[in-house]
């Protein structure tokens, strides 16, 4: 896929579940002028309603499961979840503890994993491309 | 009268809100008027320590760095300084010397984002956008010497992993030279735009007999006029030959009023502190080994051999960081593993920041303390009993309308508007 087939523009709703802010810092630089994907109309928006793609960043902590869970029955269809992160991935360095559930995709269905420890802002562009790709499919009644 | 009770998420970090932990303010406000807040934190607890008691010690290296992705070498030194001290490692000097310089190459990005953070809060995200473009160089810097952009992996015990090659000391020295050349913009933009001194001066404020009482660390005491840094008081490292005064608002030659403002002037006179002492190192580092035990398993064996308890504390760009440990002979894992991160110090000190200001104020001294917030906190009202959510987007719009209420007022008042502020004011208003 293209970027020049972006059909409309993309906003993104950021989770962090108990992430360290390493994946979190390399998203907002994803944002800011050296990368810049809000020239692509790609930007960050406050709430789930508002969005099209969720960005989860970090392992699945306990008071947070219930919360993810909520916040991805808010995004409205169609919806496309990116995880961020080796942690948000497998959990990581992040095992063998009472308050870790486990990775995200035990709690809400991903459909992007960007592995990293944290990726780099071009890797969490190409997930977030991954995703466009995925939502322009549903959006046009195609099989994903 | 009519009384507001509201819930307010930040995401702030990990283990002890050292960051981006999902956390629980609830306020009580009168009007616009905050009268109190409670804070709940714990979202993100991952049960850091309590991992760490399992795992053999290099593994609890690695873990301590995702305590924190902006911290990322704070942990760590503080951890290895802590090991040292319990097994009695020595580290070589230029092995002391390659950690402090990383340690002050983050703590130039940790305050380079916390401004644009700041800005941001107040509505100016072309102050945000200039920040963030500046603060890549200093990322361009860290991933040529360490390898990552985040999570450096730089101290092992015993040194460090990677030496800084002559080639890369031209590159550290233009990185300096980019940064003293702009350090005036930052200066104008920050410190003399009318705006941002509007939406700062006597906002937040913490005195320091309250900073003192409870106990605050880091720039948000300091901003308070208390002479307090880790670096100065109790030398570590090679700190202790560098001469390192901590900084407050009265080297930049105004009286100290313990407000947003003062804590903006701190993180950036400490920014170009940061680039005088990373400069001396590179002057005065020694050649020689990196680490003291090369070999990983040699290392293993020595620390389980090792038995006793250590301390380790670092300043980081939050303020002190303390790593206490206690080995165990024969145990490959650490026996306790404690961890007090700054913003562990600095939570309560948000109660009398937050007193008798207003809802617009909230996202600018919640940020104030360096918490780094992040996009998932919201507000929630409960009205005469009716519930209200309020996002994060309601409350920015809130200080952005603050923000264009008082520009007006400044414009009319003064001439001491630079050029970028209208510009600042239309794109605030426009999102």
């Amino acid at each position: 896929m293209k970027l020049t087939s972006f059909k409309r523009a993309l906003w993104v709703f950021h989770v962090s579940t108990g992430s360290c802010n390493g994946c979190d810092i390399e998203i907002v630089a994803a944002l800011t002028p050296r990368y810049d994907v809000e020239r692509f109309g790609i930007r960050l928006v406050g709430t789930p309603r508002h969005a099209d793609v969720l960005l989860v960043t970090g392992t699945v902590t306990r008071p947070m499961a219930e919360r993810l869970r909520r916040i991805y029955e808010q995004t409205p269809d169609p919806k496309a979840v990116v995880v961020v992160g080796g942690c948000g991935a497998t959990s990581g360095v992040f095992y063998e503890s009472y308050n870790v559930l486990g990775p995200v995709d035990e709690i809400v269905p991903v459909d992007v994993y960007v592995p990293g420890c944290p990726p780099r802002p071009e890797a969490i562009i190409d997930g977030v491309v991954k995703a466009v790709a995925k939502l322009e499919k549903l959006a046009a009644g195609e099989p994903v | 009268m009519r009384e507001l009770e509201k819930t307010f998420q930040v995401p702030i970090g990990p283990v002890h809100p050292a960051l981006k932990e999902p956390i629980r303010f609830t306020f009580q406000v009168e009007g616009e008027r905050i009268v109190g807040v409670d804070i709940k934190p714990g979202f993100a607890h991952r049960g850091i320590e309590f991992m760490g008691t399992k795992r053999n010690l290099i593994q609890v290296l690695y873990l301590s760095e995702r305590i924190c992705g902006i911290c990322s070498i704070s942990h760590p030194i503080a951890l290895t300084q802590a090991v040292e001290n319990a097994a009695g490692i020595e580290v070589p000097p230029r092995a002391q010397y390659i950690r402090v310089i990383v340690s002050e190459l983050e703590r130039i990005h940790s305050h380079l984002l916390w401004a644009g953070v700041a800005a941001h809060e107040l509505g100016f995200d072309t102050l945000l956008h200039l920040t963030w473009k500046v603060r890549e160089k200093v990322m361009d810097i860290l991933e040529e010497i360490t390898g990552n952009r985040v999570d450096y992996a730089i101290p092992i015990f015993g040194g460090v992993r990677r030496d800084i090659t002559p080639e890369q000391y031209p590159q550290v020295q233009d990185m300096l030279r980019y940064y003293r050349g702009l350090f005036e913009e930052l200066a104008e933009r920050f410190l003399r735009d009318a705006s941002v001194e509007a939406r700062t001066r006597d906002v937040g404020v913490l005195t320091p007999e309250e900073a003192e009482a409870l106990s605050a660390v880091g720039p948000t005491a300091r901003a308070s006029g208390l002479r307090k840094d880790v670096r100065q008081d109790w030398p570590y490292l090679v700190y202790g030959d560098l001469g390192i005064k901590a900084i407050t608002p009265e080297d930049y030659g105004t009286e100290t009023r313990g407000d947003v403002y003062d804590r903006v002037i701190v993180r950036l006179l400490e920014v170009a502190q940061s680039m005088d002492i990373i400069e001396r190192c590179l002057e005065d580092m020694p050649a020689g080994e990196i680490t003291s035990i090369p070999k990983v398993p040699a290392l293993l064996a020595q620390l389980k051999k090792a038995e006793g308890e250590g301390i380790g504390r670092h300043e980081a760009p939050r303020g002190e960081v303390i790593h206490y440990i206690r080995l165990e002979a024969g145990k490959e894992e650490p026996v306790v593993w404690k961890v007090k991160a700054p913003t562990y110090s600095n939570l309560m000190s948000w109660v009398p920041m937050f007193r008798d200001q207003e809802i617009a104020d909230i996202p600018i001294i919640a940020a104030s303390i360096d918490p780094c917030m992040c996009c998932m906190d919201r507000v929630h009202l409960v009205r005469a009993g009716r519930d209200e959510l309020v996002w994060k987007e309601k409350l920015l719009a809130l200080s952005r309308e603050k923000t264009k209420r008082i520009q007006s007022r400044v414009t009319a008042s003064g001439p001491r508007v630079t050029a970028l502020s209208p510009r600042s004011a239309d794109h605030g208003g426009e999102a």
